[in-house]
């Protein structure tokens, strides 16, 4: 209408009222959205879906946590059933992994040691990123004094001996899985700390972030909405990779005997013990959960490997 | 500059002081002594003993007087291994630790960046799935099972390499390989992550159409500003690496230092302990300082100091 309204006074009568026809909008190619709009998760999905090593490793997780569950059941042996005519024996039909030194079954303890493998590696994962993301979050967000003095605490916490702190929460809290999840989770989440704070670190200083800050939002609302959600991939990729570090270090305090206390095991716990074994030939001992740890260390690596790709925007094709 | 270097090498005394002090209070908080394992302690030995090293003074008396014989570089003699001090027990197995030390971060850094631009550069290729496939298990085996292993196959099996004790070059490929696996992998991973990132960006390209040789654009211009993140894992590793890894070391029965490390803390061996401490928070300190000094070397833009906005 603003055109006539323009020419009221002269043309008026020249372009009659019945010649304005209005436009149908076309079905126009141009402007249809040739791909479904996904969120940022559901296309991070489509293309860890894509990567056919990520997916092999989460497929062998999750029958690794559903065999963790039923692998004691379907065994007519118990974990610490001892039967010492039956030292040492190869795997067979009645002992599917052999038997240890005790003549404990190896297949029901392999399951079993994975159970507490398993959940050693979530908890301290869990724990490291409620504390290194909170930490390493406002570490980075302060900046200046405040970041200086939290990045010298984590410092001195890593000149510490590590194994010091470990066998003080031993005495203090009792030999236990309780303990040994702290004992890892002590000086875990530096990592996750680190990683959070210098991503936040350099994301805070990004216009979007300015312009958030200009609007007036509130400092809780930009660390949720602004910083949190662009820190995630690093830190989902951190997790996958702390879950075997912690089932790697419970190994190493295995080793040194301040691991899980007899009759229950750990993978860790079980591979120090065949280390022995190897050398008078009783492979299966060393060989069945030195495997299982590599495995389930690989198959963390590949799906964060594969994460790290799925969750970076700019790898996007 | 200076003012920065003054006030760094101050922090650096600091940190060093605060984790001597923390440890020595968690130390002595742990229940147990050095003597409790001995056969023939009756009490008036155990008395004797206890005034011999002052340990039945107060513990503020026996922390000031550390810090004084520490000032001298003094680390006092070991309670369990009579007929050393701390500093012999340091002497006799840090140079051992430190050339398998070397020699493994030599080993881990050359091949883990070799590896880790090789991948890069054949980006979702056959060559970088190989790579990586390598590198993944070399951080998914643990090194007690890896040196087993290795030990079984060239030294039983297959006798080309002689294990334990430190004599000859050729006792050391072992122990080099089972201790390097793990940060190779590190670094190659690292490497390849951050070398993908940076062939992407522009001033790769300008260097590209100026016709500058590939071997050229990967190494002077590309891996000079990968290279960053790899520059700051090292620091703490070969701190670590370097003062002697216990695991390694009692497999392959190497006199490195990495058992004192162990071992003091499991007989309560107090000086011991300390000094290893020390000894290494110190070396710790030192490279996160070198870390920060190669920085500026590596990415003249970062400068050591500036205030942070």
């Amino acid at each position: 209408m603003a055109l006539r309204k323009q020419h009221e006074g002269f043309e008026e009568s020249v372009i009659p009222d019945e010649w304005f026809v209005p436009k149908v909008k076309e079905k126009d190619e141009g402007e249809r959205v040739s791909r479904p709009s996904l969120s940022y998760w559901k296309d991070a999905w489509l293309r860890l879906r894509k990567n056919k090593l990520a997916m092999a490793g989460l497929i062998f997780l999750i029958l690794l946590a559903i065999m963790a569950v039923i692998g004691p059941m379907i065994s007519p042996h118990s974990v610490s059933e001892q039967n010492l005519r039956n030292q040492n024996l190869p795997p067979s039909g009645e002992y599917w992994f052999g038997t240890d030194k005790l003549g404990r079954d190896m297949f029901t303890r392999t399951w079993y040691g994975a159970r507490i493998s398993l959940f050693v590696g979530v908890v301290a994962a869990l724990v490291d990123f409620v504390i290194g993301v909170l930490y390493g979050g406002v570490s980075g967000y302060k900046g200046g004094r405040t970041d200086n003095i939290m990045m010298r605490i984590i410092e001195i916490l890593y000149g510490l001996p590590y194994l010091l702190v470990v066998i003080l929460l031993m005495v203090v809290m009792g030999p236990g899985l309780t303990t040994i999840i702290v004992a890892l989770s002590a000086t875990g989440w530096i990592g996750m700390a680190r990683i959070v704070r210098g991503q936040v670190l350099q994301i805070k200083n990004f216009e979007y972030v300015l312009a958030s800050k200009s609007f007036g939002t509130k400092t809780t609302r930009i660390i949720r909405k602004n910083l949190l959600p662009n820190t995630m991939g690093p830190i989902i990729v951190q997790i996958t990779l702390t879950v075997p570090s912690a089932i790697f270090s419970e190994a190493f305090l295995s080793f040194l005997g301040l691991g899980i206390q007899s009759p229950y095991t750990s993978w860790g716990m079980m591979a120090s013990d065949g280390l022995s074994a190897i050398i008078t030939g009783q492979w299966w001992r060393l060989v069945f959960p030195a495997f299982f740890i590599s495995a389930t260390m690989f198959a963390f690596n590949v799906l964060g490997d594969g994460l790290q790709d799925a969750l970076d925007p700019r790898l996007r094709r | 500059m200076n003012s920065y270097f003054v006030k760094r090498v101050i922090a650096m005394f600091v940190t060093l002081w605060l984790i001597i002090t923390l440890t020595f209070f968690l130390m002595h908080s742990i229940p147990g002594n050095p003597f409790a394992t001995d056969r023939n302690t009756n009490e008036a030995v155990q008395k004797n003993l206890n005034s011999f090293y002052h340990l039945d003074d107060p513990l503020y008396v026996q922390y000031g007087s550390y810090l004084k014989s520490l000032v001298t570089f003094n680390l006092g003699p070991s309670i369990k291994q009579s007929a050393f001090t701390v500093n012999e027990l340091i002497g006799r197995g840090f140079p051992v630790s430190m050339e398998l030390g070397l020699w493994t971060l030599v080993v881990a850094v050359v091949c883990g960046i070799l590896l880790g631009v090789v991948a890069a550069l054949r980006h979702n290729g056959i060559i970088d799935y190989l790579a990586m496939t390598l590198a993944v298990i070399g951080i998914s085996v643990p090194n007690f099972v890896m040196a087993t292993l290795l030990i079984q196959q060239f030294a039983v099996n297959w006798p080309i390499f002689p294990v334990a004790t430190w004599s000859s070059p050729m006792h050391m490929v072992l122990p080099i390989l089972a201790l390097a696996s793990g940060p190779m992998a590190i670094i190659a991973r690292l490497t390849r992550s951050s070398m993908i990132e940076v062939l992407a960006q522009d001033y790769i390209r300008t260097a590209r159409a100026k016709g500058l040789s590939p071997a050229k654009i990967v190494f002077k211009h590309a891996l000079r500003n990968a290279l960053m993140p790899v520059v700051t894992l090292l620091g703490a590793l070969a701190a670590g690496i370097l003062t002697g890894t216990f695991v390694i070391e009692k497999i392959f029965a190497i006199p490195g230092m990495g058992k004192y490390f162990v071992e003091s803390i499991n007989q309560r061996d107090y000086p011991v302990i300390m000094g290893t401490t020390v000894f290494y928070s110190a070396i710790l300190i030192i490279m996160l300082y070198l870390v920060d000094l190669a920085y500026g070397i590596i990415d003249p833009r970062i400068k050591l100091g500036k205030k942070e906005g």
